[in-house]
């Protein structure tokens, strides 16, 4: 299972790259491989506010939907619509493709460095 | 605690992904994931475990007349090596379930019942047999593999002699030899797609499982998990008990009226059935036109009124798209319709389209 070390994570299987006050999110690797095929993506609009721990939207594979949960309390700067339009492409390369881009980030969840990302999926495994 | 099926370490060996299923410790999908398992079958051909289902058999002079009772379906006109779908009722009317009746002889009888019903269903028909009838619970001494997609003949044949095998769908020969052991065979399934269900002892399961696994190589078999058998099933069209149908849901409801046959003389639920009349709520087939994917157990609305409930709803990997079976109030379920569905507080548009959504070419 790759936890690739310039990113921060969540306890909820997010990842998050950290640019100045913005940061892009996506789904890991192992949330990915939980899920099975996304077939759906449901995601706040550009000027949405979103809160730290609050629902960010939803995914979808075949069988099962899970929630996206805010890393940080803010503003949604970006949604990347290529994912909206294909989700697979998110099983095929996790770390590739971010979902959303959160700008005057205020507040933030507690974030996991890739060390203790890994550490988790130990745990949880 | 869940059972392990004879096929439970095969499961493992093809690195399946197992969650616990009507008692049972089951594949949801292998490596290849539902959407390719899916297509495998589509296209190709897919291998399942289904020896959760549950196996029972009446025998004795009485066997027919007892089924006859059991059943919605005409059950009568069977001949031998015949295989028919119905439904049971309860008193009430509404469905004890859904199953298979295989007619070896006027005397001899399989049924083939939902595994999530199968302590229910013994009860059920035990304490409603009548004359000379011998029934037996036979689930645990048989094993099912079933073998779907239009690659199956090609598979099978590579395994035993072509002549012997059911040739019509919904015929069945009591005794085939697949991969040098003795099975029933019967040209059935759950996926809408051309192929067979092998019915075998579980010592033999493991051996037969392989077998096709290998012989389906070159034509692109995969073996395949429940998330795809329910996707399968959806899109052609099949119910499934607890969803389109349950305890509360008359089988003319859930649109399955071509199996519940009022001219016969007596079955158990028709005299509530013509009590009930006319149905005022129909099953339908949903395409969800807006953005998001409607599952089980939602309202439906027309404008503010609530018109019913989802049943079963998935995105369909072949039509890709998503679509949703509902029960709804009389007259919306006309194709058509324009409907919303409350997909975890969010209404999102859907209109009821033909069923089935997918037929085979």
């Amino acid at each position: 299972m790759s936890v690739p070390k310039n990113l921060m994570y969540t306890a909820s299987h997010e990842w998050v790259e950290i640019d100045g006050d913005k940061m892009k999110i996506g789904l890991t690797e192992h949330a990915s491989e939980q899920l099975g095929d996304l077939v759906f993506i449901n995601l706040p609009e550009v000027g949405d506010q979103v809160e730290a721990e609050g629902s960010f939207g939803d995914v979808e594979s075949v069988k099962a939907v899970s929630d996206i949960i805010s890393p940080a309390t803010g503003e949604v700067s970006a949604v990347n619509d290529a994912a909206l339009d294909s989700p697979g492409d998110v099983n095929g390369d996790p770390y590739g493709v971010w979902l959303a881009e959160i700008s005057n980030v205020t507040a933030k969840r507690e974030l996991l460095t890739p060390e203790e990302y890994e550490k988790l999926l130990e745990e949880e495994a | 605690m869940e059972q392990k099926t004879p096929l439970y370490d095969c499961h493992l060996a093809a690195k399946g992904k197992i969650v616990p299923f009507a008692g049972f410790l089951l594949p949801v999908q292998y490596e290849a994931g539902v959407i390719a398992e899916h297509m495998a079958v589509r296209e190709k051909a897919g291998l399942f475990d289904v020896s959760h289902m549950a196996e029972m058999t009446l025998c004795g002079k009485d066997a027919m007349a007892n089924v006859q009772m059991l059943v919605t379906n005409q059950c009568g006109n069977m001949v031998d090596g015949q295989v028919k779908y119905t439904t049971m009722c309860y008193e009430n009317g509404t469905t004890v379930d859904d199953l298979l009746v295989y007619k070896t002889d006027e005397e001899h009888i399989l049924l083939v019942v939902n595994a999530a019903n199968h302590e229910k269903d013994v009860e059920w028909i035990r304490s409603h047999l009548f004359g000379d009838v011998e029934f037996k619970d036979i689930s645990d001494d048989v094993a099912q593999v079933a073998l779907q997609g239009p690659k199956s003949l090609d598979i099978i044949r590579k395994l035993a002699d072509e002549s012997t095998l059911p040739t019509k769908y919904y015929t069945f020969v009591p005794k085939c030899t697949v991969a040098g052991k003795e099975c029933l065979v019967s040209r059935t399934g759950y996926t809408g797609e051309f192929g067979y269900e092998i019915y075998c002892a579980p010592a033999d399961a493991a051996h037969i499982w392989n077998a096709l696994l290998e012989a389906g190589k070159e034509f692109g078999l995969l073996p395949c998990g429940l998330g795809c058998r329910d996707t399968l099933r959806f899109e052609a069209g099949m119910p499934l008990y607890g969803h389109e149908m349950d305890d509360t849901i008359t089988p003319i409801e859930a649109g399955l009226g071509f199996c519940v046959k009022m001219k016969k003389p007596d079955f158990i639920g028709k005299k509530a059935l013509e009590e009930r009349g006319e149905v005022t709520r129909k099953m339908c087939t949903l395409k969800v036109t807006g953005r998001g994917i409607a599952r089980e157990h939602q309202d439906v609305y027309v404008g503010d009124k609530k018109v019913g409930f989802t049943c079963s709803g998935t995105h369909c990997p072949y039509l890709k798209g998503a679509y949703a079976t509902a029960i709804v109030d009389l007259p919306y379920n006309a194709v058509d319709t324009k409907v919303e569905v409350d997909v975890r507080g969010r209404r999102v548009e859907a209109v009821v389209v033909a069923t089935p959504i997918y037929n085979r070419a």
